[in-house]
């Protein structure tokens, strides 16, 4: 490597014309405004795509999770169902769970599974009638309140209807703090 | 054939220069001082280009498709000649090279290599740590199972925490507003492209900088860091008393580089690759995520943070730390470089150190997960179901039914959530058993809805059973007389008679 400068624009090596470093700064700032603009330009699509999933607006859905006759008053069962909208290359990926709450009454109460600490699996246990979180030991009560651990509140709950006998509820999302179900 | 060799040589370095240049880089001066204490950071550069050349194998046969990649690592695993192997080595040259990079770090710190004029070589390394880290964390979740899965839930969880933009940052982390396909992706291109890709040039960089600054002397009592003087006298010692880098001092990086990985490939050899863990189906909800060696202090920490405060901490930690590792340098450039002459550095990094590693094994132990299946897999002790009275052993199995072994063991085995209960009827009073039973408190959830009276009952019988040899029951002074006068809640009423002791 050597000292040269050529294409760097500073116009230092004295053998320039005379002349040559004004047109030579003009030159400079032409070149550094349309570099300018072409990367602004061209990082529009670039980091658009990177960033879009943080500008658009993310529904729910109603999605059919079974007959109602399939969730007997009294139990709680783990609902399984596919994520509306799902690319091709999900895979297993594109399936999500809820515990379905059944009540005396045809009343339901919906649970996402993700715990709502940090988001792990939590497990039903029909005897003791608690849901119990595997990473850092949440535990809720049948009805999704907080019994003890680390979360800072109840099971997240998705809205759900009744139509023709069957069970809808209203998922899609990912759920957490801020996105609740 | 000689001849010809040495034209082709002679040929070469006439136009491109490059033994001219590499040369005097690989034979330049250091202290003759720089001894077994140096060779971490040469093992972390030499574990980092067993991950490029490992790595980039194992993209030759890695499907990073979310549909695809948990069944591809099993055809590397299964099909694939050497395939194991090859993954195997990647998992744990990738432990090696955390492991390498701490320890290379504590010795700068413990020997203040980072004071003037190598401040920036320290921030470079600083910045390494983390691109080591990451890669770390993107490359487990590289194995798409249920780690990596409800690894991915626990990120967006804590990114979903920040403020205001939360809920955007996630979506973005994500790729969507789920874990999927989108979100292998992102990762994937992570963990091949940017993070490697900023990797070597902050290793270049890194390296300029040793060269430009030279390999730091070990630190001597009463010669401390003087920048208006320091350059000036180092070289003059290194050129004095100074030995060339090769092959002087590299020999010892060597020896120490083929040890370790002979040892690398040995571990990957016998314990074989880590994971796939299950496949990433997020309807199985019996999975049981835990995070790589690297990350279960924060593991741990997640479970051990007060709730009040723990948001905040998830949020201001990682920049207070980053800023803090950065600031060192800063806050001590100059002055004693001697470990015994910086005893508040010393006694920081020792504690430091403690937590990391006490927090790392709490990780390993995760005393404070419920074991899901001690209710069905762990027995009530022999010892105690020898001298139950029909109503205890009742109590045993309600007890067993209830899943109060998957936080409570007894005798060592069991859950370890709660305290262990093999002399808790030596510890508690009736009283405060039915209390602790009914109300819960004390991170245990109330039982009081869902036993019935004479449930309650017979696992409190047992509970006070449960005493070691010899250990009379716990008992408080006038507790009977006050349940004969009525003024206890109704299930206690069978206090007036508490089961005789066995
Ligand atoms: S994720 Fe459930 S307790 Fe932390």
């Amino acid at each position: 490597m050597n000292d040269g400068c050529q294409g760097c624009g500073c116009g230092g090596a004295g053998a320039s014309p005379p002349g040559g470093e004004t047109r030579r700064g003009a030159l400079f700032k032409l070149g550094a405004g349309l570099m300018a603009v072409g990367g602004a330009v061209a990082s529009v699509p670039i980091f658009g795509a990177l960033v879009a999933p943080g500008f658009r607006r993310y529904g729910n859905s109603w999605l059919d999770i079974g007959g109602v006759a399939d969730y007997p008053a009294g139990e709680t069962r783990l609902a399984k169902f596919s994520i509306p909208g799902a690319s091709p290359n999900d895979g297993e990926t594109a399936t999500a769970a809820a515990w379905v709450r059944s009540m005396d009454g045809g009343k339901f109460q919906v649970f996402a599974v993700n715990c709502a600490h940090l988001g792990c699996p939590v497990k039903w246990f029909q005897q003791s009638r608690l849901f119990m979180c595997p990473c850092h030991g949440g535990v809720y009560y049948e009805d999704g309140s907080r019994a003890s651990g680390p979360p800072p509140r109840g099971l997240f709950e998705y809205e759900w209807k009744v139509e023709n006998g069957r069970l809808l509820i209203d998922a899609g999302r990912l759920p957490g703090l801020q996105e609740t179900a | 054939m000689l001849r010809g060799l040495k034209a082709i040589i002679g040929w070469t370095e006439d136009r491109s220069g490059m033994i001219g240049v590499v040369t005097p880089i690989i034979t330049h001066r250091v202290p003759r001082n720089a001894k077994w204490w140096y060779v971490f950071g040469s093992a972390t550069l030499m574990f980092f280009c067993i991950q490029l050349v490992s790595g980039t194998l194992l993209a030759t046969l890695y499907a990073p498709s979310a549909a695809d990649a948990y069944q591809s690592l099993v055809y590397i695993d299964t099909q694939v000649p050497m395939g194991w192997m090859l993954r195997a080595i990647h998992g744990w040259s990738s432990n090696a090279m955390v492991l390498m990079v701490v320890v290379h770090m504590l010795q700068v710190f413990l020997h203040g290599a980072f004071k003037f004029p190598r401040e920036l070589t320290w921030m470079v390394g600083v910045l390494l740590l983390f691109c080591t880290l990451a890669l770390a964390f993107t490359g487990q979740i590289m194995r798409w199972d249920q780690d990596a899965y409800w690894g991915l839930g626990i990120g967006a969880s804590i990114v979903d925490r920040v403020p205001v933009l939360g809920n955007q940052l996630r979506n973005i982390m994500l790729g969507g507003p789920y874990i999927g396909g989108a979100t292998l992706s992102r990762f994937f291109a992570l963990h091949v492209f940017v993070l490697p890709g900023l990797t070597i040039a902050l290793v270049g960089l890194h390296l300029w900088l040793i060269l430009r600054n030279g390999v730091s002397e070990m630190p001597k009592v009463g010669e401390p860091v003087v920048p208006a003087t320091y350059r000036r006298d180092f070289e003059a010692r290194t050129e004095r008393t100074g030995v060339p880098f090769f092959p002087d001092a590299a020999q010892r990086d060597m020896v120490f580089c083929g040890l370790a990985l002979i040892v690398v490939v040995g571990l990957a050899a016998l314990y074989g690759p880590f994971g796939p863990n299950g496949n990433p189906d997020p309807t199985v909800i019996d999975a049981n995520p835990r995070p790589d060696g690297a990350f279960l202090w924060i593991f741990a920490a997640l479970a051990l943070l007060p709730a009040q405060v723990e948001t905040f901490l998830l949020l201001a930690a990682p920049p207070v730390i980053v800023l803090l590792l950065l600031a060192i340098p800063l806050i001590s450039p100059r002055g004693e470089r001697a470990p015994t002459r910086r005893p508040v550095s010393v006694l920081a990094m020792l504690l430091v150190c403690t937590a990391l590693a006490a927090l790392t094994w709490l990780g390993v132990t995760s005393p404070w997960s419920p074991v899901m299946d001690a209710w069905t897999s762990v027995p009530t002790p022999v010892r105690l179901v020898e001298r139950l009275t029909p109503l205890q052993m009742q109590g045993a199995l309600v007890m067993q039914y209830q899943q109060c072994r998957n936080c409570h063991a007894i005798d060592g085995t069991g859950g370890m959530r709660g305290p262990d209960l093999g002399d808790v009827g030596s510890r508690l009073s009736w009283d405060q058993l039915v209390r602790q039973v009914q109300q819960g408190g004390g991170n245990m959830p109330a039982y009081g809805k869902t036993l019935s009276a004479a449930e309650t009952v017979a696992v409190v019988a047992f509970l006070q059973a449960c005493r070691t040899d010899g250990q009379p029951p716990a008992f408080i002074p006038g507790a009977l007389e006050r349940a004969a006068s009525g003024d206890l809640p109704p299930v206690a009423a069978p206090v007036a008679a508490p089961p005789a002791a066995p």
